[in-house]
């Protein structure tokens, strides 16, 4: 409810104030939302920074968690300092709502968070926490999407010094990294990154967008949400703020191009224009289903509706 | 803008001066390293042939130096090690910021503002549309480590080609003129010849189709039958592509044959300045006299 990025501080300062009537109790000796005020500061601080200049990486002090680092802390932490009385948190881990680190995430902010509340559904979400992952349906104005990052750096496979990648980025000194790519398509005849390809966001920054496939990439591009991305263990948080263009890097004779499925379709939708995953079956087939299962689940819904009206109608 | 826009820009103003009738020119260049003090112009240079200052112990690398560059010609810097050539060339193409002085591109906001003025990402952006660099040792100018025609390529992707046709027909076109067999292209040039790696360094300082080329004593490492060909095919490309040079050697021979004017440094100072063949043929200060003379006895 409360979250565009003006709306986010709108949400900051009901962070601190618990007249709002909690429906559950907080965890006794933890503060709101897990982490002390002062560190949810700082942490928006970084968030607005990484707004203003899209693409670029903003150092901030990640905090211990009661999850390990690696597993989505850097998420966690933007997740925690942002939310406010009535916001709606989504965790989803490859496209799962139900993983146990999906769960536990969820677990934790309703637990410390009393008026928070949580969802699987994403139209229902005003806050989505997400790894490896952009929802299927396009989000709207009014939600965040927080990507858990691991390597928030894409010039590091490049150059190793952090002193240099920070002074490249600054300079606008990406020729390596074309470079790296220009070799690819000779050895290999193609760009082979699939997942964490590199984008240049608002023609300026290159941008590593998280290990998210790269058929989620023109979702991200001029879309109407707020993109956050937090890196707990490198310590940085960059983002894409609404209405920003997210360019996947390729050459004009080598056009980028998302995942093909060849015509697959969902065993449980029927959809055919959704990421598949494939899983296999007790006979050790493999059958294909939709990544977003609430997309997916959603889709059973409506044609099970619309079934059931047929069926009433006739 | 497609390449082949881009292609004729560049030939454009490769060649086309400005109203000075200067593609370059240089006034003041100083580098110090240290604090520096008042004294360290008065204390240092050819006088008192140091480049330390005593007062206060900062190196006075360069200082004061000026010079002009017309399109297509190519002037020479000669001097003793350490006489500064190399921090001339270095503070211009961006490796290190001057102390003081100013340098003009007219290809850089019409040669009216100095490149050292222009913030990191403009420098970055002159170096990679205007500039060329050949350095002595390949391992400085080369990622040994990537393909030759990826070495080429990173300076057109830095200039902003974004055809993999295209970028691959201009590295194969400049690295065959520079005769390295096609077949090599894909390879890396830690397997070249040191000669045959300087070849690919020369392909890729000229791939940009830039204004100037600096050359620091790019054929220094190299035996002699290897230096003549080199320069002759650089001499054979300047021709053809009206591109401006700024050559530092210490070798006399490589200046004789490629520049029509020459500077002489010494201790950081410009001690003579004019036509080659008047300087090696009538030199005026006394560093210039011992210069000629120990190559002619």
């Amino acid at each position: 409810m409360t979250t565009t990025i003006a709306n986010a501080s709108t949400a900051i300062e009901h962070n601190t104030a618990f007249d709002v009537g909690p429906r559950r109790e907080t965890l006794p000796g933890y503060n709101y939302a897990f982490l002390d005020e002062l560190s949810k500061k700082a942490i928006r601080r970084a968030i607005l920074k990484a707004v203003a200049i899209p693409g670029y990486q903003v150092p901030f002090g990640s905090r211990e968690l009661p999850i390990a680092r690696g597993w989505g802390t850097g998420g966690l932490q933007i997740t925690l300092s942002l939310v406010g009385a009535g916001d709606v948190v989504k965790v989803i881990d490859q496209g799962a709502d139900d993983s146990v680190n999906a769960v536990n995430i969820r677990r934790l902010v309703e637990r410390t968070a009393p008026d928070v509340s949580t969802t699987t559904e994403t139209g229902l979400a005003s806050i989505i926490q997400t790894r490896h992952r952009t929802p299927e349906q396009p989000l709207r104005e009014d939600q965040i999407i927080v990507y858990q990052v691991p390597l928030p750096e894409p010039l590091r496979p490049v150059e190793r010094k952090e002193s240099e990648t920070r002074r490249m980025h600054g300079e606008g000194d990406y020729s390596r990294m074309w470079v790296a790519l220009y070799e690819d398509i000779v050895q290999n005849g193609r760009i082979t990154r699939g997942a964490g390809y590199p984008v240049m966001v608002n023609e300026r920054h290159i941008m590593s967008p998280s290990p998210i496939p790269r058929w989620d990439l023109p979702r991200l591009d001029m879309a109407r949400n707020l993109s956050l991305f937090g890196a707990g263990r490198e310590k940085r948080v960059y983002a894409v703020p609404p209405l920003t263009s997210v360019i996947p890097l390729a050459f004009e004779d080598q056009p980028f191009t998302v995942e093909s499925f060849n015509g697959l379709h969902c065993r449980r939708c029927g959809s055919d224009g959704s990421y598949l995953v494939a899983i296999p079956d007790e006979r050790g087939e493999s059958h294909y289903v939709c990544s977003d299962e609430d997309w997916c689940a959603a889709r059973v819904d409506a044609q099970q509706t619309l079934q059931e009206g047929q069926g009433a109608a006739e | 803008m497609t390449v082949s826009e881009r292609t004729t820009i560049r030939s454009n103003g490769a060649t086309a001066p400005d109203a000075t009738g200067h593609v370059l020119s240089v006034e003041g260049l100083t580098k110090l390293y240290g604090d520096g003090c008042p004294d360290c112009l008065r204390l240092t240079g050819p006088e008192t042939e140091t480049n330390s200052c005593p007062r206060c112990g900062s190196i006075v690398a360069c200082a004061d130096v000026s010079f002009e560059l017309r399109p297509g010609r190519t002037l020479g810097i000669v001097g003793e090690s350490g006489s500064g050539k190399t921090t001339v060339l270095r503070c211009l193409y961006g490796d290190m910021p001057p102390t003081s002085g100013d340098a003009y591109l007219n290809a850089y906001a019409g040669g009216q503002r100095s490149i050292f003025k222009a913030d990191p990402q403009e420098r970055r952006r002159i170096r990679n549309f205007h500039l060329g660099m050949v350095y002595q040792n390949p391992r400085q100018g080369l990622n040994l480590m990537i393909s030759s025609g990826g070495n080429v390529a990173e300076r057109l992707l830095a200039a902003e080609w974004r055809r993999v046709d295209a970028i691959r027909e201009r590295a194969a076109g400049l690295l065959g003129r520079m005769e390295i067999p096609l077949d090599r292209m894909d390879q890396i040039p830690a397997y070249f010849s040191g000669g045959m790696q300087q070849r690919v360094q020369v392909a890729k300082a000229l791939a940009n189709g830039p204004v100037v080329v600096l050359l620091d004593e790019m054929t220094s490492g190299l035996d002699v039958s290897v230096q003549a060909g080199v320069l002759d095919l650089i001499l054979e490309i300047q021709r053809e592509e009206g591109i401006a040079m700024l050559v530092v050697s210490h070798d006399l021979g490589v200046i004789r044959l490629l520049c029509e004017r020459t500077i002489v440094m010494k201790s950081g100072r410009v001690v003579e300045a004019g036509v080659t063949d008047q300087i090696l043929e009538d030199p005026h200060h006394p560093y210039t006299q011992l210069l000629v003379s120990s190559v002619n006895s």
